[in-house]
């Protein structure tokens, strides 16, 4: 049963598939009629869309486009034109390492809220004015103050990923069961001790839904942040696609940008389902 | 057989009674070196070159033994080779005969045996003023006014002067400041008041920043969606959203100035936003906007994909009016002139050929590829030819649509602020005539390119007739009064 709900369900989505690209195909044909009548040497000068022409690609455009990228994705024609593979391992490598910055600095500090209630009192009203600032509006601060367009868009990620990290690891370390800490202090284990072998492992699989949440919206700010500073990556590429007003171009950056968010996704995922527990 | 001959070729004559061997003496060499403007080379350039050479004698092929007169290490070089073997050999004759003998690279391998040739030429290029660095970050903003910083580089001006110069696009003017001024870029495309904005501090920290010379005059447009094709008059775009690329820019001043005239206040009857050029196609696509005063290929693109149409070019508010400069801080100067200077004569040279009218074509197809402007050829070619489509059936040839002229005039420097005073971008009095010497690099820009063989203007500061009205660069205040409409 369970088989045959899984073969139907890849059916569906096949069908979906096919259905939402024929609905496109037809979408944006202008059905023959080629606008009004243009003097040869004027039109000579014209666009196609000026001729009449749709401003959206059809799915035979874009996925000659697609195909385009993926056979040759790591060229290097220069400073400002990469492959895409490129462009992307260059968005990874920032995402990666400003979440694995967050993480250092946010599991340590999410323990000392969540075991301390003094701490949880004098450091929650700063939490909670800074979470709620987009990420990007530290931009201009960050390279003002920074003066590296580099360092300044991992600080972007950074700041980004760090709060729902440190929110779901005091959370997690606060909500840990009283038993289990009245049982290891009945025998007199060591704060840190406890702190490791206890409230860790309790408190993982919060820590682990924190760290997907920010890995999701780490994903979504660098395409930003590479849109404003320029130079590499994914959000540059994207950029200089719409600085030529290639819709195909970033429709095929944005299925890129799809994937590997999904693949953040899963990995994450994977780890969180070996952390987990049944009471 | 002349000043740079090869010492290792044994068929050439390096002793001969002067130190270039054109003459039988010293006196006729001194009599030769003092006729041609003082230059060191031009005892040999003489005789195979006009004195003064101009960009296309120049940049003709050299033959392969000599080196370039344009490429001073190499020159170096060969001087310092020549001095070691006049050393060595003491007279011609065995010199020639050791080099039959032997062959002139063994020579060459033997003689780096025994004395440190590379050593000697190191110091020889330090004590000349070598390049501080040569590896630079120069950026742009993706539009044609950066013509000649981007062109410089596919077309290999940075590399004759022995530069590597990464040209570095980036997505507006705010970040382009931002990262000049933390030193990101060494040089940077900018608009012509920003220079002025960063040294007087308006919008940013105040920093002396220079301009040593303007990229393109004219080259900007009006332009307006399609459907206001019937609103010609100034006077009907009244609640109009315009949009411009950046506060600091000719773009908004000219905007502002063209509105005013036609009696619009820019900041109560018209609403003007800050947009980046790539964004507004979009924008005016998705009428976010009714219009704007961009740089091209920006307005052309508009046409192109069927958007919009070319109201005014802005050479028709004001002729050769600057647009775009070429900008670097003091600091950056200062801590590396040479570099500088090689820099500022590539730049130099790759407007003026910018500005030879029969070359566009070639520089658009140089230009227009992803590295670069990411635009398609036939748009950058119709803003730079000037031969284009205006968006309302017909075909405009307008040739001077975008000129390169690299002069800084003080007076455009006192103009722009005049501008920022009357539209109260800087409060309270202004040095004009002390910021624009600080910043617009006329008179060094007079030097260099004299020495480069060209003719630059002998005035620093002049008149210019604005949309008939008349601004004198000595009367900047009394400028700003006599308008109706101003912010002061």
């Amino acid at each position: 049963m369970a088989a045959s709900l899984r073969a139907r369900s890849l059916v569906l989505s096949v069908v979906l598939f096919c259905v939402f690209v024929a609905i496109w195909h037809f979408a944006v044909q202008t059905g023959g009629d080629t606008g009004p009548a243009m003097d040869p040497e004027y039109a000579a000068l014209m666009g196609e869309t000026a001729k009449g022409g749709s401003a959206l690609p059809g799915p035979l455009q874009v996925g000659a486009e697609l195909w385009k990228h993926i056979s040759d994705p790591f060229y290097d024609a220069g400073p400002n034109d990469k492959g895409i593979g490129i462009q992307l391992a260059y968005s990874l490598g920032r995402v990666l390492l400003g979440f694995l910055i967050a993480a250092l600095v946010a599991i340590p500090l999410g323990f000392l809220v969540g075991m301390s209630p003094l701490f949880h009192k004098a450091l929650d009203p700063y939490i909670q004015v800074l979470k709620p600032i987009s990420p990007l509006a530290w931009m201009p601060l960050a390279l003002y103050t920074i003066k590296d367009s580099e360092v300044s868009s991992i600080f972007v990620i950074f700041i980004c990923a760090l709060w729902p990290m440190l929110i779901n690891t005091a959370f997690g370390v606060a909500s840990v069961r009283k038993e289990w800490l009245n049982v290891s202090k009945t025998l007199e284990v060591g704060s840190l001790r406890t702190a490791l072998l206890v409230i860790l492992p309790a408190a993982a699989p919060t820590i682990m839904t924190g760290m997907r949440i920010s890995i999701g919206i780490a994903w979504l700010v660098i395409v930003a942040a590479e849109m404003l500073v320029g130079g590499t990556g994914i959000g540059y590429f994207v950029w200089n696609e719409w600085n030529n007003l290639s819709i195909t171009s970033i429709l095929v950056a944005i299925l890129f940008i799809g994937l590997i968010g999904m693949l953040l996704d899963l990995v994450l995922a994977w780890v969180g389902r070996l952390v987990a527990y049944q009471e | 057989m002349g000043a740079f001959s090869d010492p290792f070729d044994p068929n050439t004559i390096l002793w001969s009674g002067c130190p270039c061997g054109q003459h039988r003496n010293m006196a006729e060499h001194r009599a030769a070196m003092g006729g041609a403007n003082g230059s060191r080379f031009a005892c040999e350039a003489a005789d195979t070159e006009p004195a003064a050479p101009s960009l296309q004698a120049v940049s003709t092929p050299v033959p392969e033994n000599k080196p370039s007169y344009d490429d001073t290490d190499a020159l170096l070089e060969r001087c310092v080779e020549q001095a070691v073997m006049k050393g060595i050999f003491g007279t011609d004759v065995n010199r020639r005969g050791f080099l039959r003998a032997v062959g002139g690279a063994t020579a060459l391998a033997a003689i780096s045996q025994i004395f440190p040739l590379d050593v000697a030429k190191a110091l020889a290029a330090e004590t000349k003023g070598a390049l501080e660095k040569t590896k630079l970050n120069v950026g742009f903003v993706p539009i044609t006014c950066a013509t000649p910083i981007i062109m410089a580089h596919p077309m290999g001006f940075y590399e004759k002067y022995g530069l590597d110069v990464d040209v570095i696009k980036t997505a507006g003017w705010a970040v382009s400041r931002d990262k000049s001024l933390s030193g990101e870029y060494d040089a940077a495309h900018m608009l012509t008041p920003m220079p002025l904005a960063i040294t007087m501090g308006a919008g940013s920290v105040a920093t002396p920043w220079t301009m040593p010379a303007v990229e393109n005059i004219n080259g900007q447009a009006i332009t307006l969606h399609l459907k206001h094709k019937d609103k010609r008059d100034p006077k009907q775009w009244k609640g109009f959203k315009f949009a411009v690329p950046f506060d600091y820019s000719m773009h908004n001043f000219l905007l502002r100035y063209y509105v005013a005239e036609h009696g619009i206040d820019p900041d109560k009857d018209i609403q003007i936003r800050v947009l980046p050029p790539p964004e507004m196609v979009a924008n005016l696509r998705a009428e976010n906007v009714d219009g704007y005063l961009s740089p091209d290929p920006f307005n052309q693109r508009a046409v192109y994909d069927g958007v919009g149409f070319i109201h005014m070019l802005t050479k028709d508010i004001w002729l050769n009016h600057p647009c775009c400069a070429f900008a670097a801080s003091q600091g950056f100067i200062d801590e590396n002139p040479n570099t500088f200077l090689a820099l500022f004569k590539s730049i130099i040279e790759a407007t003026t050929y910018a500005s030879d009218k029969s070359n566009r074509k070639e520089i658009a197809k140089a230009i227009s590829p992803k590295n670069y402007l990411n635009q398609p050829e036939t748009v950058v070619a119709q803003v730079l030819t000037g031969t284009f489509a205006d968006g309302l059936g017909s075909v405009r040839k307008e040739p001077d649509r975008i000129d390169f002229d690299p002069f800084p005039y003080h007076s455009m420097a006192v103009w722009i602020m005049s501008q920022m005073k009357r539209w109260g971008y800087v409060e309270g009095d202004v040095d004009y005539q002390t910021i624009a010497k600080q910043v617009y690099l006329a008179t060094d820009a007079q030097k260099v390119m004299t020495d480069m063989g060209l003719t630059p203007p002998t005035e620093t500061s002049k008149k210019y007739v604005i949309m008939g009205k008349e601004f004198d660069p000595a009367t900047p205040d009394a400028y700003i009064e006599s308008f109706d409409i101003k912010r002061t």
